[in-house]
């Protein structure tokens, strides 16, 4: 609450010296997310946390305007850090209620953006706070950082190719620190489990990567609001 | 000498002790299936509060999963069972005074303390064989299959389903081997003695005793540990650990650690040949004065 | 007589004493063998070293012209052994280990001559009832139904009465005598009891701390005409050259300690006397021992009640 509180107060206070509201890009952006009312997609997911030896596996994803998403592994178990990963930007920006501030340009992978702060102003949002890398001639987000209260800080990149045009990625990898999962040793089962330090070490150098390439959109074809209870 | 095998093994269809062995396990893993039938969701809570940071969707708690927690929880306690039955084929019939009647029939000793041995090793086999039926393919009837997800000391495996069966496979494999090592020694100690209480319980002391052995941190024991075929007698779990490449993406149908199960039945192999090569000198020796 | 079994320097050393001493002895075909001794004298170890149980220290035993060392399984295919009380599987019927020892004899017979055997031992109807609800006597006797199911020529009993009510000693007794006579078995039967022995064999081994004392035919050793006689002289072993070179060697039984010990007719014990003295022989003492039973009752030393003997 403080944090975000002094979020918007540095913010609001550059704003007035610096920034331009950008509420206006952002809306832009979500107007052209908002021709797409529904799609699903197939995709293949990638698990790269330090704790956790996953393969990769085929998923679905579903999605419905305005915040419904599910992603459901094809007949498996997924693994996702808690409450960050909702893996959609129109989640992020589907609400109205935000402050959108410009905090300057960058290069995104070669690409000019637009470096955007997002502040929630909903006291129950989960987000404190996100930059949004926006290209703003292709009305795009490249990137996100997400701030959140309790899950720490996430940071969602996007590619995108065929299906740029409606603003859906090809790729989204979701990055973010793995350094606050902890697996207590009393629940494991493991009466006798060796330590592998050597493997562990190796896996420890990393960052936790979920990595979802996408394929076979099918968009605006309805989806039935069942598919996202549960 | 198939003829022997034969006779050994009707003689252990027919005993009722045989089948303690079989109600144990499957009371046991009744329990456990119903337990987690009834009661299973906050089972799963229960674990995945531990690991609130992750979310888990699919179903946890299917077959495969009840099949590792049962085999964590009954490989430690089946010696016990395999040891009722193998600690007493010499030392019952010396008991009983049969090993008279037989040895004076026209075999040789090492052939009776053969078939024994095999006789013993088909029961340690029909005992897993019959756990395989209840663990596994009962609990993938009951709960389904799904991919399987565990909880290792310092990591998670998940496993794909597809990938799963074969480990069980081969973990059933090597657990059979690890109990023919008990049988095995159970074995040899019933050639020295007329009673099955005493094996039976010199057998159990002696696993024990190792099992602490192999566990304690202390340099002395941690040269002898690789050795002691009880330190290997969990190898069977390395089956459900997979490697990873270098994006930190699990392997399908990759084991961790190959080596250590090939090295592990070496080491049991090697305990099998001794103790039942022991089992047949001793007893090739032995005066019947019972 | 055609030899069934030949013992040779048979000797067992455990540990800490010597269960059986330099025993030789030889079995007939046809023979019903008393093998007679008190408690530890060495019948058992003996045969537990006929039936290979008991590996010899030294020694050499043959069974119908085959040495047991190194023919195991060709010997123990020529025998039939019951030692002491015959537990046998009693969980299972009695048919069920009847069929079982008839599988490891190797002759797995059909189901109507593993009845047949029991029919001979008079436990045809109670074949499906497992064992752990048979008296002793009935255990005794399917015990000799198995070591018979492979019809050996030779039948080895070790101590069979012991633990039977009088009903079950004499058909066990019975059983005994049918075998030689109707079956034409040769049977060493052991036993620490004159009484027993004395009704059905043929021939008597008397063995004590594991050396034999005497044997001979038990017709001849039981003939209460005969006096068995101890002459202790001052030189024992000189007296039992002398002895074994003479006419009386018939009469001669292996030495005890210095004395020699002459089965022999009453009448014959004055010219015995005569021929010792002309052969120069210091006579300390001549000991009258009158029957078979008396001779036993004396190395027995009264620790065993032994049946009055009457012909």
């Amino acid at each position: 609450m403080m944090i975000r509180f002094i979020a918007i107060v540095c913010l609001l206070g550059i704003g007035e010296l610096h920034a331009q509201d950008m509420t206006a890009l952002v809306k832009k952006v979500k107007a052209k997310l908002d021709v797409v009312n529904d799609y699903t997609a197939e995709g293949v997911m990638k698990t790269d946390i330090v704790f956790i030896k996953a393969p990769i596996s085929k998923i679905k994803v579903f999605y419905k305007k305005p915040n419904s998403f599910k992603l459901v592994k094809d007949g498996g178990i997924s693994l996702l850090p808690k409450g960050g990963i909702s893996v959609n930007m129109s989640t992020i920006i589907a609400a109205d209620d935000y402050v959108a501030l410009a905090a300057g340009d960058a290069v995104f992978e070669g690409t000019k953006v637009k470096l955007v702060k997002v502040i929630p102003t909903d006291e129950n949002s989960n987000i404190v706070l996100t930059t949004l890398y926006i290209d703003e001639e292709n009305l795009l987000i490249r990137k996100a950082v997400s701030t959140t209260k309790e899950n720490g800080t996430y940071d969602m990149q996007l590619y995108f190719g065929k299906y740029a045009q409606l603003g859906l990625p090809d790729k989204v990898i979701f990055s973010f620190n793995t350094k606050d999962y902890k697996l207590p040793k009393g629940i494991t089962l493991e009466f006798q489990d060796t330590k592998q330090q050597s493997d562990l070490d190796k896996l420890k150098n990393k960052k936790g990567k979920v990595e979802i390439s996408y394929k076979n959109y099918v968009v605006n074809k309805g989806i039935d609001a069942a598919i996202f209870k549960n | 000498m198939w003829q022997l095998i034969q006779i050994e093994l009707f003689k252990i269809s027919k005993r009722p002790r045989t089948y303690i062995s079989f109600v144990a396990i499957t009371a046991l893993i009744a329990a456990v299936q119903i337990g987690l039938k009834v009661d299973g969701a906050s089972y799963v809570d229960f674990m995945m509060s531990t690991t609130s940071s992750i979310e888990v969707n699919g179903n946890v708690l299917n077959g495969y999963l009840i099949c590792y927690i049962i085999l964590q929880m009954l490989l430690v306690n089946i010696p016990l069972l395999i040891t009722l039955i193998a600690a007493d084929m010499i030392s019952g019939e010396a008991n009983m005074g049969t090993l008279r009647l037989l040895l004076t029939k026209p075999y040789a000793r090492w052939e009776i303390v053969l078939a024994k041995f095999v006789a013993a090793t088909f029961y340690t086999l029909a005992l897993l064989v019959w756990l395989a039926i209840l663990a596994l393919f009962v609990s993938m009837w009951v709960f389904g299959t799904d991919d399987l997800f565990l909880f290792k000391s310092s990591y998670i495996v998940l496993i794909e389903k597809n990938d799963v069966f074969w480990r069980y496979c081969g973990a059933f494999a090597f657990a059979a081997v690890a109990m023919t090592t008990v049988a095995a020694l159970g074995f040899l100690t019933s050639v020295f003695s007329d009673n099955s209480i005493g094996p039976i319980v010199t057998t159990m002391s002696i696993i024990v005793f190792l099992t602490i052995l192999s566990t304690m941190n202390i340099p002395l024991y941690a040269t002898i540990q690789p050795y002691l075929f009880v330190t290997h007698m969990n190898s069977w779990k390395e089956f459900f650990d997979q490697q990873v490449n270098e994006n930190n993406e699990a392997i399908v149908g990759s084991i961790q650690n190959p080596g250590r199960i090939i090295n592990s039945l070496w080491i049991l192999g090697l305990h099998i040949v001794g103790f039942v090569g022991a089992a047949m000198y001793f007893f090739h020796k032995k005066d019947i004065n019972s | 007589m055609e030899q069934l079994v030949q013992v040779s320097g048979l000797s067992k050393r455990f540990s800490n004493f010597t269960a059986v001493d330099d025993l030789s002895f030889t079995v007939n075909k046809g023979d019903v063998y008393g093998f007679l001794g008190q408690n530890g004298a060495g019948k058992s170890t003996t045969i537990r070293m006929l039936t290979s149980l008991i590996q010899p220290t030294s020694g050499t035993i043959t069974v119908n012209g085959v040495q047991l060392a190194g023919n195991k399984k060709q010997v123990l295919k020529n025998i039939g052994a019951v030692i002491e009380k015959p537990d046998l599987y009693k969980y299972m019927s009695a048919y069920e280990n009847l069929e079982v020892f008839a599988k490891l004899s190797g002759v797995p017979h059909g189901k109507q001559v593993l009845m047949n055997q029991l029919e001979i031992v008079g436990l045809a109807n109670r074949a499906s009832d497992v064992v752990k609800t048979f008296s002793q006597g009935m255990k005794q006797r399917l015990g000799i139904a198995i070591a018979l199911v492979h019809n050996p020529p030779l039948v080895i009993l070790d101590e069979p009465t012991n633990g039977l009510d009088p009903q079950g000693i004499a058909d066990v007794r019975n059983l005994i005598l049918s075998l030689s006579k109707t079956h034409q078995k040769t049977v060493i039967v052991s036993s620490h009891l004159l009484s027993e022995i004395e009704q059905v064999a043929t021939r008597i081994l008397i063995i004590d701390k594991g050396k034999k004392l005497v044997e001979g035919n038990a017709g001849e050793l039981l003939d209460p005409n005969k006096i068995l006689l101890a002459i202790d002289t001052q030189d024992g072993a000189r007296t039992q050259a002398l002895l074994q070179s003479s006419e009386w060697t018939n009469y001669l039984q292996p030495m005890r300690e210095n004395t020699c010990v002459l089965q022999l007719p009453k009448y014959d014990v004055p010219k015995i006397t005569t021929w010792l003295v002309q052969q120069g022989v210091q006579i300390y003492a001549i000991t009258p021992k009158q029957t078979l039973e008396d001779y036993f009752l004396n190395i027995t030393s009264g620790k065993q009640h032994v049946a009055t003997y009457t012909n």
